[in-house]
């Protein structure tokens, strides 16, 4: 039990640790002074959520690693995100839509997992889910405002959704793991969580006055860590940069 | 000190019996300890040269987060990135407190940005210097914030209301950073060999543009006697450089680390160390434009502001939109 366990609590931390790390890439240079503090404030939860997520992971193994350790000694292959979140910011415009469909993904997520046989999980998704929902409500205003704002805001908008919907469907794939915490009550079957984020993406790219691509198609590859995009190394290698150069240092 | 050689009115401070009565009610106040607010009379003086400082101060913070965020993508742990991220939210969250300070005075937000770049108000002169290792991140919440708390705590009790408040909550924070930037240099000084190196490469870096920060020698300024018969300057640049000198100095030798200055010593008599001045020439390059990082600075604060302009306009244009719907629907 415990690798799948290990697995699936790698998912969850490298998901917040990719895209908080993306995230934080913007201080100091958002549209607004908000912006900066609210993207501030995003990168932080999900900076938090990776450390609850992945000392979870570390204990599971039982192999003495810690949130720190798997975060910055583990190499690409190793990591268990997404590619959508590993995707870069792009402009804000793609930034914000990459949040969205990640917030609308996890919401449906952690609020199955409240319900986990596991009670360290359970209380991480309770914990985290107070935070994504305040994410969630923000990124769907932000969404919605710009999507219907300008001609140039909604174009961009629109080039963010086609953009990044071929990495949506990975969000929603199953496979040993996920039939693994099945089976024992831990965590949902993705599949059964599509439903409600499709009806809910729709109201959303309604009232953003923006089509959703009518191709399905899915990038893979993320989760299963088999092949992550090209990005997702650079990214590491500014990541980890310290720890790696200076193996013996505490900081 | 995020706001330095703030020009007044430079004309020198009137005695009472030279106002009128208008102005001597005003003077009696501050004289008094009392808080002008937004509403109340000021000298266009007051108005202007608060304008300036509040606004120089307001700009630090914003381009203060560039040096700092340039290290949260390569922060070593988790804990550390999330402090330096919290750290860097409250530099803006300090520069939202002080332009909205800024806008009780008649002047916008947008005003006072458009005035920071293109280069017609300043920063201080500390964000044009580089955040070069790790040990950076200490010595800039050590030395930088330091020196920035030494002339804000006094400023907590400055004549001018939304100021006075803006920095007590500001004051709090500050401590805060002064505190982790401390514990980092703890953590380097005490680390391994190149940790050590780091540390001891920051502090010489970064010792003398944090005494810069307070500013040449004011004792002969018209405009910071003015600004001091105001109370919006409290003390004067050498008395606080002092304090911060006495301050670090101990800090320094507990750390193991050695400030860069053949002549600091302490002075039994003055009951204060004795120090050397920074290169001021160095100075008034940086603020004509030429520190090591001014134009990389503007470039980025430059860019975000050209890049985000269609977020603003879109939010604008759906706001209104919004408005006109909810109108129409009334």
């Amino acid at each position: 039990m415990s690798e799948p366990l290990f697995e699936f609590l790698c998912r969850m931390g490298d998901n917040t640790l990719v895209l908080g790390h993306r995230v934080s890439e913007w201080c100091g240079v958002a549209p607004v002074l908000e912006e900066d503090i609210a993207l501030a404030n995003t990168a932080l939860d999900l900076i938090g959520q990776t450390t609850l997520w992945l000392n979870l992971a570390g204990e599971v193994e039982g192999k003495g690693r810690d949130a720190d350790a798997l975060a910055f000694r583990r190499d690409v292959w190793e990591f268990r995100n997404v590619l959508l979140v590993e995707q870069p910011n792009g402009d804000f415009g793609q930034t914000m839509m990459r949040q969205f469909l990640f917030d609308l993904w996890h919401k449906g997520m952690l609020t199955a997992l409240q319900d986990s046989s596991h009670d360290q999980i359970a209380a991480i998704a309770e914990k985290s889910l107070k935070e994504v929902t305040y994410h969630l409500e923000r990124t769907t205003d932000t969404v919605v405002g710009l999507g219907d704002g300008t001609d140039e805001s909604h174009d961009r908008m629109q080039n963010a959704l086609d953009r990044l919907y071929p990495f949506v469907g990975e969000m929603f794939v199953s496979d040993a793991i996920d039939t693994a915490m099945m089976a024992e009550g831990i965590a949902p079957d993705p599949a059964d969580l599509r439903p409600a984020f499709d009806a809910r993406l729709d109201e959303v790219l309604s009232d953003a006055t923006l089509i959703r691509p009518t191709s399905d198609f899915a990038h893979k590859g993320g989760k299963s860590g088999q092949r992550h995009s090209e990005h997702l190394g650079h990214m590491l290698s500014q990541m980890q940069w310290l720890q790696r150069a200076y193996p013996d240092a505490t900081w | 000190m995020y706001a330095q050689m703030i020009k007044s009115t430079g004309k020198g401070v009137k005695s009472l019996d030279e106002m009128d009565p208008e102005e001597r009610a005003f003077q009696e106040r501050i004289n008094a300890g009392g808080k002008i607010e937004p509403k109340d009379w000021m000298p266009d003086g007051y108005r202007k040269t608060l304008i300036r400082q509040i606004g120089q101060h307001a700009h630090s913070e914003i381009v203060g987060q560039l040096p700092e965020g340039n290290w949260i993508t390569r922060a070593p742990t988790l804990e550390r990135k999330a402090i330096l991220l919290a750290k860097v939210q409250d530099e803006a969250g300090h520069g939202l407190y002080l332009y909205c300070a800024a806008e009780t005075l008649g002047v916008s937000r947008d005003q006072l940005t458009r005035d920071l770049l293109s280069g017609k108000m300043k920063y201080s002169s500390i964000f044009n210097y580089p955040t070069l290792t790790w040990a950076d991140m200490g010595a800039v919440g050590w030395l930088v914030d330091g020196a920035a708390i030494m002339n804000q705590v006094p400023l907590q009790r400055t004549s001018y209301g939304p100021y006075a408040r803006a920095m007590v909550r500001i004051c709090k924070e500050e401590s805060f950073h002064q505190r982790q930037g401390f514990d980092i240099m703890m953590k380097m000084a005490n680390g391994n060999e190149a940790q050590r190196k780091m540390a001891q490469d920051a502090l010489n870096r970064f010792w003398y543009p944090s005494l810069m920060m307070f500013g040449p020698s004011d004792k002969e300024s018209v405009h910071s006697a003015q600004s001091m018969a105001w109370k919006i300057k409290m003390n004067t640049n050498d008395e606080l450089r002092q304090k911060f000198v006495d301050q670090t100095a101990p800090q320094a030798a507990y750390l193991g680390l050695t400030i860069p200055d053949e002549h600091l010593e302490w002075n039994e008599e003055r009951g204060s160390y004795d120090f050397s001045e920074p290169d001021w020439e160095e100075f008034f390059d940086v603020l004509q434009g030429n520190g090591p990082c001014s134009v990389d600075r503007m470039e980025a604060r430059n860019k975000a502001w050209d890049d985000g302009r269609w977020v603003r306009e879109g939010l604008l244009a759906h706001a209104e939109k919004k408005r006109a719907r909810k109108m129409a629907a009334e």
